[in-house]
């Protein structure tokens, strides 16, 4: 406690609720209420109404939503694979070699999405691999974004793993396949599904490469819920936003309780 | 042939799957490294292989260039600025002064994390754009003829929003260095009489100074990236780098201006980057 006196503290937390409420409360309140305002002309909405909600889901947005959840899970699956893979063999490397290749496999997330985005255009828009146009496009600028997160997660994971297990096993004749999948990957396993949670929720709220590179027929929800508040209908955009809060909250949360029971607290 | 290996192996150091790391390396270089180095190469040279100086030239000089780089670097640099305030106002009032509740608002603060950046902006239309909650208030209240509260669709409105977004990148590690300061130092320091601004200064801030400067570089270096934000508020007159970028390439379709703007973006990136790094490791991080 650092200060003692009563009146200094109320002081204190009014000021910690006026920025709390300001920077961080009033967007997301003032995003769920405008989601369900029917008209907002004055302070507060006349009326409420699901009418934005439903219009969302049954236009074409509602495809959005399944085109976010496909790209993200895709992504962030291929993602969890390339990192942990990465992250294990990189501790196969000499000491040199380890800090050089750890700090590229870092460099993607240092990197603005829309130059990744324009990479993959200049890169794969003629043949051998034309990808422009493609779904396949969206995955790769996803998974390029977001494999440096779990890389890096994976790669905090094992640092923090004891390597007495390992060496027990090892001791024991377990060799490394068996070593792999019976003792590193189930330790492992927390902070893998950590990774692929923040993996999924970057995917999801992903703008800068997606705008650069969908394909018509592969709208996500971020360039989705733009090209709504782009045209002036900003109540369906808002909708469309919480729809994403919604699914990125209950994702992590879903995931935060999966860990959780993995690890016993 | 295990055996043929293990036999071998007390002359060597053995080498177990040295080469693993090639597959994830190999996809890295394709869709990341490959693509990057195609940017700086389109840059550079024109479309038969021969070195095109004069338009780099012209880019670099041009007004449109200019302005996007003098805004990338004011709005970046206010918005650290503003983070590392806010961050550590509410840092100190959560880990010294804590209330009830103060555990789980500092979650909450961490899951912003994981949302998407326009959400702020969006959300601040509603609050103070032109026909928001704050003007419309304003009017009712003091029956005003026009909207009073006009910095939403400036480099202010990036800013402020760019500072909610980013302040839970330096709250996170100064609530980390908070947890290690010694309560009993405090303590004494109070009971010996010293009031909590002597307090903050002498006991508390050299411990967050290497927390404010990790999370300062990763402000600076997200808030130099930041795109979401300065296309949702759509301002004509706040246009960043990688905003310019991508209405070069997909508006204009003028790509190998893209890439020249996006090599400089991505030289500034990379610095602010290692700035990062450095920082980061002499934190422990």
């Amino acid at each position: 406690m650092l200060v003692w006196s009563r009146p200094g503290r109320i002081v204190l937390w009014v000021l910690f609720a006026l920025l709390f409420g300001v920077l961080f409360l009033a967007p997301l309140a003032v995003i769920l209420l405008s989601s369900l305002a029917d008209q907002w002309n004055g302070v507060l909405p006349r009326g409420l109404t699901t009418e934005h909600y439903s219009d969302v889901i049954s236009g074409a947005a509602g495809d959005s939503v399944k085109a976010s959840l496909i790209t993200g899970f895709l992504a962030s699956a291929l993602a969890l694979v390339s990192g942990t893979w990465a992250a294990l063999s990189l501790r196969l490397q000499g000491p040199s070699l380890k800090r050089l290749l750890g700090l590229l496999f870092f460099i993607p997330s240092a990197v603005p999405s829309v130059s990744v985005g324009l990479g993959l255009l200049v890169a794969f828009s003629h043949p051998p691999l034309l990808l422009n146009g493609t779904v396949a496009i969206v995955l790769i600028a996803h998974f390029v974004l977001i494999s440096a997160f779990t890389f890096g997660n994976v790669s905090a994971g094992l640092a923090r793993l004891s390597p007495d297990f390992e060496q027990v096993a090892s001791s024991l004749g377990a060799k490394p396949t068996y070593r792999l999948w019976h003792v590193t990957l189930p330790l492992l396993a927390p902070y893998l599904v950590a990774a692929f949670g923040l993996s999924f929720a970057l995917s999801m709220g992903e703008l800068g490469a997606t705008v650069m590179v969908y394909p018509p027929g592969w709208v996500t929800l971020p360039v989705s819920i733009f090209s709504l508040t782009d045209r002036g209908d900003i109540f369906a955009g808002a909708a469309l936003t919480m729809i994403l809060v919604v699914a990125t909250l209950a994702l992590l949360l879903g995931l935060e309780r999966i860990t959780a029971r993995a690890t016993g607290t | 042939m295990s055996e043929a290996v293990a036999a071998a192996a007390p002359g060597v150091r053995r080498e177990p799957g040295k080469f693993w790391i090639v597959p994830p390396a190999a996809l890295l270089t394709l869709l990341f490294f490959y693509p990057l180095a195609l940017i700086a190469r389109q840059a550079f040279l024109d479309d038969s292989g021969v070195a095109n100086a004069a338009e780099v030239i012209s880019v670099l000089h041009s007004r449109f260039f200019l302005n996007a780089l003098i805004n990338t670097v004011t709005i970046s640099v206010a918005a650290t600025a503003g983070c590392l305030i806010v961050g550590l106002v509410l840092a100190l009032i959560l880990a010294f002064v804590p209330f009830p509740g103060s555990g789980f608002i500092a979650r909450l603060i961490d899951t912003f994390i994981a949302l998407p950046t326009f959400l702020v902006t969006l959300a601040f239309t509603f609050l103070y754009g032109s026909a928001g909650m704050l003007n419309a208030g304003l009017m009712e209240a003091f029956s005003l003829p026009l909207p009073p509260v006009d910095f939403l669709y400036s480099t202010w409105g990036v800013v402020l929003a760019e500072v909610t977004v980013y302040t839970p990148f330096i709250l996170r590690p100064l609530l980390a260095a908070f947890s290690l300061v010694d309560r009993g130092q405090i303590e004494a320091a109070s009971v010996l009489g010293a009031r909590p601004f002597r307090i903050v200064r002498q006991v508390i801030m050299p411990a967050a100074i290497p927390a404010l400067i990790a999370g300062g570089s990763l402000c600076l270096l997200l808030t130099v990236n930041e795109f979401g934000i300065v296309l949702f508020i759509g301002a004509k007159g706040v246009i960043t780098l990688p905003l310019l970028i991508y209405s070069k390439a997909i508006q204009e379709s003028a790509y190998q201006v893209a890439c020249i703007i996006a090599v400089i973006n991505v030289a500034l990136s990379l610095g602010l980057f290692g700035l990062y790094r450095l920082a980061a490791g002499r934190l422990g991080a």
